[in-house]
């Protein structure tokens, strides 16, 4: 059943988008990942505007962290405190990043970024995965030495230091924002959540408990992505409602099947396999940009739309 | 070259004294939620006051979607990676644009009389100037064509048109699923020996209904009320997805 989505302007096959949603959403409930980055440039590969897919994809991450956070909040493994610092930091870094996203979109770059941004993150977020997973298989063979973990660096001696009860820190502020602004960009540039930056920044770099990073992420991700789909939708008008509901029922139905799944199969292996799909998809990207395309020549909006 | 013109159409026109009328199987297009393309049967006739001369007459129909500005760019390899390095801006190219004639255009239609009504998809497409730094500013416009051409939003179908006894003519034209909104201009051309001795305009309107307009009107004029919309209905429609689901596993 092909439907005809009403922003990004073509028609696709209503099947292969619930199909998508729900295979993204397998492989998400299943390794506990967000998806976004792995949703987003499935979009480009069948054929939605990546302007369209960005916009519409920081939507659809609102609406699947939602009922995560309500978990959270209700487990109270949220450092609200924490989360809001975090949150400065985001929106401040949306901002940036749809000023940037809208500059190099009437260049003609906006592509071009999005893309190398996919196989910068995709190629680090991918090896790091595969070496960690491999460590972690060869570990649980020898029973060796859990990993160490740094309690004090350089973080601890800058300004500005604030008490953050929930997390048992009392650290400055400075690093959290930081590491907010960042995932900020990268919700506006790429459409992803960024908890796969912020969830390891949050561990090594400010050391918080992991039982509270998690639901702090989802905080600050619904937030951070709602005030992008706003930005994009103000400003690009290119939030497509029908892709993004289309992409999400599957997602959520998907979700629910993968965290199923999950619970039965081996983390180590789930994660090869996971780190294993992050680089295909990056090598994708990557082969695309490095060898000459078919067609050297491509058509841009002018103006207003 | 005014004169040129009053000279065709002296004696092209008056002389021959040959109408055409057309009608159009559907006046509107409605792209609703599931569009998929649409065909359009295009029918008319050839008016006479005189009998029929040895000349043949030959048919011409264009289509043409509402004309816009495009970038065209073009990439070149910087760094090892393929990236937009020349743009050229094409002042007016239609977004849609099908040609379907009763003979080869060029042996049915003069390089005069093209230039003059714009009736081939290179004049139907307005170019005025390219920045200095580009030299091959016409490699872009045939780029535009080609990749428009390859999504069939241009069409070029010769001796699509059939004609009975010089009289009767009819065509359908294929409108492709990647459609714009807009009034798509709909013109019909009777040529003779390469000149052209009647034309008939009507418009065929393109319209989102339903559904679609709404969403699209409202995120073009409420963007930030779109916005919110689009935050609550995704939020509530991933929660009941989510609840169904439940639901139904027990």
């Amino acid at each position: 059943m092909q439907i005809y989505l009403p922003i990004a302007e073509v028609s696709v096959n209503a099947f292969l988008l619930l199909g998508l949603g729900g295979l993204v959403g397998i492989l998400s409930g299943m390794f506990g990942v967000g998806g976004g980055f792995l949703m987003t440039p499935l979009l480009f590969f069948i054929g939605i505007p990546p302007a369209v897919a960005v916009a519409t994809e920081a939507n659809q991450i609102v609406a699947s962290s939602f009922s995560g956070v309500l978990a959270h909040l209700k487990r109270k493994t949220v450092d609200l405190r924490m989360g809001t610092v975090l949150l400065v930091g985001g929106l401040i870094g949306a901002a940036l990043g749809v000023v940037l996203f809208n500059y190099l979109k009437s260049q003609g770059q906006v592509d071009l970024l999005v893309k190398l941004c996919y196989v910068v993150f995709l190629g680090i977020i991918g090896a790091l995965m595969f070496v960690e997973s491999l460590n972690a298989i060869r570990r649980s063979k020898r029973t060796g030495s859990a990993p160490k973990r740094r309690k004090h660096n350089w973080v601890h001696s800058l300004p500005f230091k604030m008490k953050f009860r929930v997390s048992g820190l009392y650290i400055s502020i400075i690093p959290p924002v930081l590491v907010g602004i960042c995932v900020g960009v990268l919700a506006a540039i790429m459409g992803v959540g960024g908890g796969f930056i912020m969830v390891p920044a949050m561990i090594y770099l400010l050391g918080m408990p992991t039982k509270v990073v998690v639901g702090t992420s989802l905080f600050q991700i619904i937030f951070v992505t709602g005030f992008t789909t706003l930005l994009h939708a103000t400003t690009n008008y290119t939030v497509d409602m029908a892709l993004a509901v289309l992409l999400l029922v599957g997602g959520v139905v998907g979700a629910q099947i993968g965290t199923r799944i999950g619970t039965r199969l081996k983390a180590e292996q789930l994660r090869i396999l996971l780190a294993i799909m992050v680089l295909a998809v990056c090598g994708k990207l990557a082969f695309d940009l490095l060898v000459q395309p078919a067609e050297l020549y491509s058509i841009g909006e002018t103006g207003h739309s | 070259m005014i004169r040129f013109v009053f000279a065709i159409l002296f004696f092209a026109l008056p002389a021959t004294a040959q109408d055409v009328v057309a009608g159009l199987s559907q006046k509107r297009v409605a792209i609703t939620a599931s569009f998929d393309g649409s065909e359009i049967l295009i029918f008319g006739a050839v008016k006479r006051e005189a009998p029929i001369d040895d000349d043949q007459v030959e048919v011409i129909i264009t289509v043409a979607g509402p004309s816009e500005p495009v970038t065209v760019r073009r990439k070149s390899r910087r760094l090892g990676i393929w990236i937009n390095t020349s743009a050229v801006e094409v002042d007016a190219a239609p977004s849609f644009y099908s040609i379907a004639t009763t003979g080869p255009l060029n042996e049915i239609l003069t390089h005069t009389s093209d230039f003059r009504h714009k009736i081939s998809i290179p004049s139907a497409i307005r170019s005025v100037g390219a920045p200095q730094s580009i030299s091959d500013a016409s490699r872009f416009t045939d780029a535009l064509i080609r990749i428009r051409k390859a999504n069939s939003l241009y069409q070029l179908n010769e001796s699509t048109v059939e004609i009975a006894d010089q009289t009767l003519f009819q065509t359908n034209i294929a409108l492709p699923a990647n459609l714009v909104e807009g009034s798509y201009e709909t013109r019909i051309f009777l040529t003779r020996n390469g000149k052209v001795i009647s034309t008939y305009t009507t418009a065929i309107d393109v319209q989102k209904v339903g559904l679609e307009r709404w969403i699209y009107n409202l995120a073009h004029e409420r963007p930030l009320i779109y916005g919110f919309l689009s935050l609550f209905i995704a939020i509530s429609a991933g929660w009941l997805a989510s609840a169904a689901f439940r639901a139904f596993r027990g």
